[in-house]
């Protein structure tokens, strides 16, 4: 049993999904992840007293049902949920995604690199940060030469 | 960082303002560090049309007049203000600290490293997530906001 809270990952499309999760696995990454394929899912896992909090979340924006700005929305206007720190990772270079995300208090606007290795590098630097944060572990880095 | 704008320091004790400086110019960071003594001096700051919206703002807890959680309630209510990402910069380990910050969605706590290297990893890691992420336009009103290029903010 781990003590570490999960990471949430909060994401529509599967590719990316397990593109994800492979990254945090070769990254080393000690807390669970927990993938949910849209906002409404997200929202049920988070308000389910059962589960534990996340310790930051990643979000995909364009998702059907619950996009990832509305469940940011939901999310910061609830006194239970308002201080998870939530990452955003997608592929919109929208202006108007920027800043209704940062309006909302989102806490970093990643775009999904299309190559696997910028991918890492970019997942290695937000755990990096989200570990300095005291909020993710990575396990000590040994024989990881991918980085 | 991600553009050239210029990074605020919230910071009372000008010992520690100056390790921050000493660490961005080892790093290499090349946005000016415009640094403020307390909440109330910030707001000053950027409430003044002429002055360049930071990129991001890095703050202590405990200041005088107005402290760190202070500002972030008055900043973060604040429609020009909100979208910019506050970090905050402290030897506070305090849990109660570190909710209530995280309630005003803050985009960081760090607990500054006592040991100047390590503190040098810190921010060294701090301006690495800080250029990968995106940034908001700060200058732009809500209002008239559009789809536009994303060059605005490099």
């Amino acid at each position: 049993m781990s003590l570490l809270k999960p990471i949430l990952l909060v994401e529509d499309d599967v590719v990316d999904a397990a593109t994800s999760k492979q990254a945090l696995q070769d990254i080393r990454v000690k807390n669970p992840v927990i993938h949910k394929m849209d906002g409404e899912e997200a929202l049920e896992y988070l308000r389910d007293p059962n589960n534990d909090r996340p310790a930051f979340i990643l979000l995909d924006l364009n998702m059907p049902r619950l996009n990832g700005i509305e469940l940011l929305q939901i999310m910061k206007a609830d006194a239970e949920l308002q201080h998870i720190p939530v990452v955003a990772l997608t592929v919109s270079k929208y202006e108007q995604d920027k800043l209704d995300t940062f309006n909302f208090g989102v806490a970093g606007y990643v775009i999904k690199a299309v190559d696997y290795d910028a991918f890492l590098r970019s997942m290695d630097i937000i755990i990096q940060y989200w570990a300095w944060n005291g909020l993710v572990e990575k396990e000590k880095e040994t024989d990881n030469a991918r980085l | 960082m991600r553009d050239y704008k210029p990074i605020l320091l919230l910071e009372d004790d000008t010992v520690d303002a100056m390790t921050v400086k000493r660490a961005l110019r080892d790093l290499k960071v090349t946005n000016p560090l415009v640094r403020v003594a307390n909440g109330e001096e910030a707001l000053v700051y950027l409430r003044d049309e002429t002055k360049t919206k930071p990129c991001v703002i890095l703050l202590d807890l405990n200041m005088p007049k107005m402290n760190g959680i202070e500002f972030l309630k008055i900043a973060k209510a604040d429609d020009k203000l909100r979208r910019i990402p506050a970090i905050v910069l402290t030897t506070s380990k305090d849990d109660q600290d570190r909710f209530a910050t995280f309630q005003l969605s803050i985009a960081g706590f760090i607990v500054k490293p006592v040991d100047y290297i390590k503190f040098v990893e810190a921010m060294k890691i701090v301006n690495l997530y800080w250029t990968l992420s995106e940034l908001p336009n700060t200058e732009q009103e809500n209002t008239d906001a559009k789809l536009t290029t994303d060059t605005a903010c490099r």
